[in-house]
Order: C-alpha cells, then structure tokens, then sequence
C-alpha cells in the first residue's frame, strides 16, 4: 500500500455515522474513497454545499469542489452561499476537518498555508477550518521529501491557527495532541519506533498502549 | 422601473478606481460577460474584492493579466501565477482574508454592522495590527466591514424584477456582494417574466438589484 492509501484509510476510521466533515486537498481528498459505505458521513464542501459526492465524468460547471474539480452532490444535498458555508465551520457544526500540512508542532499549532518568499497562495478557508472544526485531523507524509521533519519543536513559518490540531496521521505514526503533549499512539505496519524518532524533531510521548495501525 | 438592460449601460457607471465586488469561486458563479466587458472597456486602477482571482484565462484572473487592479481582496490566489508575479513585484497590492472572514466583512457591509468578532486569525499573521476582544474567556479579532461601488453577480435565472435563483455551488458569495454595493448588476442564465419566480425560491430579492443582462 502506498503512503497516501495508507494515510487516507486511517483516517478515514476517525468517522462516525452522521458526521459532517470537510476535506482539504491533496491526501485529504483520498479520504472520501475509504469511508464505510455502512455510515452516512457528510461531506461539506466550503464553496457552498453539503452532500459531497465524487466526480462521475458528466461535468456540470456549476458544481465544482473547493479546489474547481467537477463533483457530484449526493441524494439529500444542500446548496447555501459563502457567510452559510463559514457558519457551518466556524460555528462548531463540522465535527471534523482534515488539511494536510507543512509543518505541525508540539503544541498543536499548524502551519500550513504559506512560506515566504516562496509560496504565498493565500489561506483560503483553512484558517476558518482549523478554528472552528470540532476535530483537526492532519494527514500528511511523516517527512519532507529530503526526509526534513514537519512535525516540530516549533512552527517556523507563519501559522495557520494557534493549539489547534487534534490528531496526526502520517506514513509513519499516529499522534494525539494533548494538553501534556505528543503522544504517539499507533505506528505503521512495519515501522518501529526509532524510525519516527529519526523523522520527528518534536517531543513526544510513547503510549504505554501504542499500537499498530489497522489498515 | 426596467432593470433588464445591455451590459455596456449596466456598466456605464464603472471608471478608472472604482470598487468592485465579483461573485465566483475559482471562476465558477463568476459573471464572465462583465468580467469580458471590464477588459474591453479598459478601466484601470480597480479595487476588487472577491474570493479568489481564478485563472489567468478565466473570471478575475483576466483583470489581473490585463493589469487593471490596483488592489484586490481576497482569501486565496494560488491558482493564478500572475497575482503573485504582481504581488511581489509591487505593481499590484493584495490583502489576503480568510475565506470566513471575508464572508462576514462583506455581509457586515450589507448588514449596516460596524464590524465582525471571529476567532479565526489570532495568533497568525492575519492579527496583526487588529484590535482584539475577550467575550466569554474567548479571543477575537474585530474585522472590519467592506463595501463597494459596483457588484457583479452571476445568478441561474432571474425575474423582471431582478429577484434571484442559483443554480448548485455557483451561488457562493453571490448573494452576499448584492447587499453590500451601491449599483448591483446580475448577469443571469434564463430571464424569466414577473411571478414565475416562487416567492419561496427566491435567494436575493430584487430590491437589491439595479440592472439584469441576459447572457
């Protein structure tokens, strides 16, 4: 299994029967095709609906996700305008956001919209989601591509949103952001622990329970 | 009082540093007819507000290639090269706003409210320089209302009265940008005769909209 599969069906066990939950681009997306089919989850889609379903060839090009891909909406959808769509994520009424990342600390702060100089696309909705999703979920590759850890002591670039994160997903690890810090929960099939030590410049806290991921 | 006219004396109102709020995300919902029409005329020194500036070849990106904004407002410009050529360049200001946040600044501007209180952006960037409150052992930031001269919506169909039906996610921040400009002009799919419209079904009363072009 490659590392986004592997990451998307993790996560994609964070849900329950009922929840209304937005999705970010990237790994994020992936998450949709791991949901059970038994639970009805919402998706809701910040550029004004909810009822996310996947994109079936016929392209309407009035009915796009948040990032333009031609989607579907499901049996049962809704369509709202943008101040509707924010009250939904800021008001409490998403129980779950997932976003991916550039880097995540120990104390749950995220940054994940820009470097400067670099790259500045703009935060979009992600700093509404991160504040206002009851649980922030961050799926992301463990490390860089040059094996540089994105989860750290501290946030380097500028933030998205301050003690935010809730739950780490990556390749590697699973970790749960609490008031007394990291604590790494699950492992990878065939990862062990010094191998996330390698890749994680954080400090964290081994769960005397940890276990590994059943994907 | 006949709102349905051309586009060319819909916009007549529209000089060099004008405001201007466009509806759309990403392009779609986007009044591509005025948008075409801005460039034709030529109008320079524009102010937009919007959610993002779409693509170099469609919606608001058109504006940007062509040079003729000389601030924008927006929560997201990643998919336009040329917006933050400008940016950094300097020939072209930009405010980058959470996509929330700018529903509610916008909706504050219609809604005659001073101001909004959002927790989203404290503690990035986005704070700085912003007044912020306690209510209730939480933070925020007060963001202040936007207004414009001149909005520019695109709306599935419309009655001779200007009152307002969207079709899927092309409503986004349509129906927002109507309350909170001087002159309103809807470019609409289907125009249809007085009544046609269930009352019920209406998402922007017509009291709000100044001019209607077909196409």
């Amino acid at each position: 299994m490659d590392n986004r599969t592997l990451i998307a069906k993790r996560v994609a066990q964070e849900f329950k029967d009922g929840d209304v939950v937005n999705l970010g681009i990237g790994i994020p997306t992936l998450v949709a095709d791991y949901i059970s089919p038994d639970m009805d989850v919402i998706l809701h889609s910040e550029n004004g609906f909810v009822g996310l379903g996947p994109a079936d060839g016929a392209e309407d090009p009035d009915l796009t996700n948040a990032g333009a891909s031609p989607v579907t909406c499901k049996s049962g959808s809704a369509m709202f305008d943008s101040a509707l769509s924010f009250a939904i994520v800021r008001g409490g009424h998403l129980d779950a956001t997932v976003l991916g990342a550039l880097e995540v600390d120990q104390k749950g702060n995220l940054a994940n919209w820009m470097v400067p100089g670099k790259m500045v696309p703009g935060m979009g909705g992600a700093m509404d989601l991160v504040v206002g999703a009851r649980k922030v979920i961050i799926a992301m590759e463990h490390a860089g591509k040059d094996g540089s850890p994105k989860i750290v002591k501290e946030c380097s670039l500028p933030l998205t949103a301050r003690g935010e994160v809730d739950l780490i997903v990556t390749n590697l690890a699973v970790f749960a952001v609490k008031p007394e810090g990291l604590i790494l929960t699950e492992l990878a099939p065939g990862v062990d622990l010094e191998t996330v030590r390698t890749f994680t410049s954080a400090d964290y806290i081994v769960s005397p329970q940890v276990m590994t991921m059943n994907v | 009082m006949n709102k349905v006219t051309t586009v060319e004396k819909a916009m007549e109102g529209i000089k060099d540093s004008t405001t201007i709020m466009i509806g759309g995300f990403l392009g779609v919902g986007t009044p591509e007819e005025f948008i075409n029409a801005l460039v034709k005329k030529n109008v320079r020194n524009l102010t937009i507000i919007a959610n993002d500036t779409a693509f170099p070849d469609k919606g608001i990106g058109k504006l940007v290639v062509n040079k003729q904004v000389k601030k924008i407002i927006v929560s997201h410009i990643g998919t336009n090269p040329e917006t933050g050529r400008q940016m950094n360049s300097k020939e072209m200001e930009v405010e980058l706003v959470p996509q929330g946040t700018l529903a509610e600044r916008i909706r504050a501007g219609g809604a005659g409210l001073g101001g909004v209180l959002t927790p989203t952006g404290i503690g990035t960037v986005v704070a700085k320089g912003k007044q912020t409150l306690v209510i209730d052992e939480r933070e925020y930031l007060l963001e202040k209302p936007l207004k414009a001269d001149f909005a520019l919506l695109k709306a599935y169909r419309a009655d001779e009265k200007g009152n307002l039906v969207f079709r899927r996610s092309a409503r986004n921040f349509n129906p927002l940008l109507a309350t909170a400009a001087d002159t309103v002009i809807a470019q609409v799919e289907q125009l249809v005769p007085t009544g046609n419209i269930d009352p019920d079904a209406v998402v922007v009363p017509g009291i709000f909209v100044d001019y209607i072009v077909q196409g």
